[in-house]
C-alpha cells in the first residue's frame, strides 16, 4: 500500500459546509436514486425482473381462460392483468426489505442512519424505486395484453398504479421494520416473509377468484387488505372509479402505508 | 466538542437487564484526538452509538458538536462524521457512486457531491478504485473507503469505531497516517475506539480507559502510566547466587523508594517500581557504589498501557483478548 499523497490545495478549499440535511423531497430523491444506481449500472438484472410477470401472464393466464367465463363473462385478461400487478407489488417491497436487510447486516444502513437524511424519506425512497419498476412492468404487461383483448382505460391504469404505489410504500416500510427487528442474523425476516406472503397472496383472489370458495375462506379474505386492493385495482383497470370497492381499496392502502411509516420511523428512533 | 453527563444504556437480553454503559461523563475539547480503550464488551461501541444518535440513551444527557443528542439529533448528524465497525459502503455500489450518494445524504447538490467525492478519492488514494465495488477491494482499501465516506461532508468531529481492527500491520499504519494527516490539515476532532494497546499509546494524546461500562482512567498515556503503573528499574547482581549483595541492593532500594515498590526476582535480580526510571536509576547506582555494592547490569522499562489496565482492574487486557480469541 502506498503512503498518503500530498493533499491538493483544492481539498482544503472552504466550501460552505451544509449545517443540516436537505429537504424531504431532496432526501427521498437521494434515496430513490441511490437504490436505482446498481440497476442502472448493471441493467441485466432488470431484464429478469421484466420477464418474470410475463411468465405469469402467459403461462398462468391461459389456464384462467380455460376455467370458463367467470367474473361476468369478461375476457380473463381484464381480470388477470390487475391481479398480476398486485402480485408484483407484493414481491417488490419484500425484495426491498431483503436488500435493506443485507445493508443492515453490512454497515451501509448504519452509515446512512448517522447522516441527517430524513427517516421517512429513507422508507419512502426505497420503495419508490420498486414503484418505478412496477410502472414499467405495468406498461409492458398492458402493451402485451392489448392484442389479446385487454381493454385499456388509461386513467384507470394510472389511478391503479398510484394506489399500488401507496400500498407498496406501506409494505416496504413494514418490511423495513421487520428487517430491523430481525437483527442480528436476519432469520426472523425470512421466516415471517415466507409465512405471510403466500396466505396474503392466496387469500387475495389475485390468482383465482374467491367467489367460488367456501365461506370460511371468504371470511379469511375479508380481513386481508390485499383482497381489497385487488378488487379496487380490477375496478380501476376497467375504468370504474365511483365504486365502493375503490374506496375500500384506497382505505386499505392508506391504512397499510400509515401503519408502515409509523412503525418504521419508530423502529429507527428506538435505535439500531 | 463533546460534553456528556451521566449517560447510561441498558439492554434487555433474554429478560435480563444488561447495563452496557453505567454513567459516562466526558468532555472533549475541539481538536483533540481521544482514544477509547477497553476490552470487548466494555461499552465502547455503545457509548459511540449514543453520541452519534444511533441509540437513544436510557438516561443522561450529551451535547455533541453544539447540539443536544436527544433534542436535536438532526443537528448532531449534520455536524459529525462516523466510521462504523462494519463496512460503510453498500456491496452493490461502485465506490464513487457511494461517495456521491453520501454527499447527497448530507444535503449537497449533485455537482457539490461529485466534486467532494473526487476530492476524498484523491485524499485517500482511492482514485484507481473509483469504478469498482467494495467486494473487489483489499481490507485496507475498504477501510480507507469507509473513512472517505465519513469525510465527504467535512465534519469538524469524526467518530471512528475500531478503525484498524482486522487489518494487517502495514494497512493499519497506513490508515493511521491518513487519520493523523486529517487532524493536522483540518484540525478535525477525532474520537475513536480501539482495543489495540500500542495504538492508543502511540497515536492518541488522550486515552480514556473503559471497563464494565465505566470510565476507570482518563489522561495522556504518559500520565496514566505514571499515575497507575510507574517505570520499572531492575538491577542485576554480579553473581546470581550472591545473596548478600542482592539483599543490600533490595535494602537500599527499599530505603530510597519505599519497601512496597521492591521485588526480588529470580536470577539475582531486584525490581523497583518508580515514577521516573531515568531519574531513579543513576541515584540508585550512586548510592550502591558509595556503599561498596557492585552490580553487573541495570536496565529500565517503561510501563505499557496494559500495565495500567492491570493495575486498575487486576486483569490484563492483552490476556483477556487472547482468551477471547482462543474461545472464539
Amino acid at each position: 500500500m502506498n503512503a498518503p499523497a500530498s493533499y491538493s490545495p483544492t481539498t482544503g478549499s472552504a466550501e460552505p459546509r451544509p449545517h443540516r440535511g436537505g429537504s424531504f423531497l431532496h432526501d427521498t430523491w437521494t434515496v430513490l436514486l441511490r437504490e436505482a444506481g446498481p440497476t442502472v449500472r448493471e441493467p441485466v438484472g432488470l431484464a429478469f425482473t421484466m420477464v418474470q410477470p410475463l411468465l405469469f401472464l402467459f403461462l398462468f393466464g391461459p389456464l384462467l381462460g380455460g376455467s370458463g367465463g367467470f367474473a361476468g363473462g369478461q375476457p380473463p385478461w381484464q381480470w388477470f392483468v390487475p391481479g398480476v400487478l398486485v402480485l408484483l407489488c407484493l414481491f417488490g417491497p419484500m425484495m426491498a426489505g431483503y436488500t435493506l436487510l443485507v445493508e443492515l447486516l453490512g454497515g451501509s444502513l448504519e452509515r446512512m442512519l448517522v447522516s441527517p437524511l430524513n427517516r421517512t424519506a429513507m422508507l419512502i425512497g426505497r420503495t419508490l424505486k420498486e414503484s418505478v419498476v412496477l410502472a414499467v412492468q405495468a406498461v409492458l404487461i398492458v402493451a402485451l395484453a392489448l392484442p389479446l383483448g385487454f381493454e385499456l382505460h388509461p386513467l384507470g391504469v394510472l389511478a391503479g398504479l398510484a394506489l399500488l404505489t401507496v400500498f407498496g410504500v406501506g409494505l416496504g416500510a413494514l418490511s423495513f421494520t421487520l428487517a430491523l427487528a430481525s437483527q442480528p442474523n436476519g432469520e426472523l425476516f425470512y421466516g415471517v416473509t415466507q409465512m405471510l406472503l403466500f396466505p396474503l397472496l392466496l387469500l387475495s383472489g389475485v390468482l383465482l377468484p374467491l367467489d367460488s370458495g367456501p365461506a370460511w375462506l371468504r371470511a379469511a379474505a375479508a380481513v386481508n387488505p390485499v383482497a381489497y386492493i385487488a378488487d379496487a385495482e380490477r375496478a380501476l383497470f376497467a375504468g370504474r372509479f365511483a365504486e365502493a370497492v375503490v374506496l375500500h381499496g384506497a382505505l386499505a392502502a392508506a391504512a397499510v402505508a400509515a401503519a408502515g411509516l409509523a412503525l418504521g420511523t419508530r423502529a429507527m428512533r428506538r435505535g439500531v | 466538542m463533546i460534553r456528556a453527563r451521566g449517560l447510561t444504556r441498558s439492554f434487555k437480553v433474554k429478560r435480563e437487564r444488561v447495563e452496557a454503559v453505567r454513567g459516562l461523563d466526558i468532555d472533549v475539547e475541539p481538536g483533540q484526538l481521544v482514544a477509547f480503550l477497553g476490552p470487548n464488551g466494555a461499552g465502547k461501541s455503545t457509548c459511540l452509538r449514543m453520541l452519534t444518535t444511533l441509540l437513544p440513551p436510557t438516561s443522561g444527557t450529551a451535547t455533541v458538536a453544539g447540539c443536544d443528542i436527544a433534542a436535536d439529533p438532526a443537528g448532531v448528524r449534520a455536524r459529525i462524521g462516523y466510521v462504523g465497525q462494519r463496512s460503510g459502503a453498500g456491496e452493490n455500489f461502485r465506490v464513487r457512486d457511494e461517495l456521491v450518494n453520501q454527499g447527497r445524504c448530507y444535503g449537497m447538490s449533485r455537482a457539490q457531491a461529485r466534486r467532494r467525492a473526487d476530492e476524498v478519492l484523491e485524499t485517500l488514494d482511492l482514485v484507481p478504485m473509483a469504478r469498482r465495488t467494495p467486494s473487489t477491494l483489499s481490507g485496507g482499501q475498504r477501510r480507507r473507503l469507509d473513512i472517505a465516506l465519513g469525510l465527504v461532508h467535512r465534519p469538524p468531529l469524526l467518530f471512528l469505531d475500531e478503525p484498524t481492527t482486522g487489518l494487517d500491520p502495514h494497512s493499519r499504519a497506513s490508515v493511521w497516517e491518513y487519520i493523523l494527516r486529517l487532524r493536522e490539515h483540518y484540525g478535525t476532532t477525532l474520537f475513536l475506539t480501539t482495543h489495540y494497546l500500542e495504538e492508543a499509546d502511540t497515536m492518541a494524546e488522550r486515552v480514556v480507559v473503559i471497563d464494565g461500562g465505566r470510565v476507570i482512567a482518563d489522561g495522556t498515556a504518559d500520565r496514566l502510566k505514571r499515575d497507575f503503573a510507574g517505570d520499572l528499574v531492575s538491577v542485576v547482581s554480579v553473581e546470581p547466587a550472591d545473596a548478600v549483595d542482592l539483599a543490600a541492593v533490595a535494602d537500599t532500594a527499599a530505603r530510597m523508594f519505599g519497601a512496597g515498590q521492591v521485588a526480588t526476582g529470580n536470577g539475582g535480580r531486584v525490581e523497583v517500581r518508580v515514577p521516573r526510571a531515568d531519574a531513579a536509576l543513576p541515584a540508585l547506582l550512586r548510592v550502591l557504589e558509595g556503599a561498596g555494592v557492585t552490580t553487573a547490569a541495570a536496565e529500565t522499562a517503561r510501563p505499557t498501557l496494559d500495565d495500567v489496565f492491570l493495575a486498575l482492574t487486576g486483569r490484563s487486557l492483552e490476556e483477556s483478548e487472547r482468551a477471547e480469541e482462543a474461545a472464539a
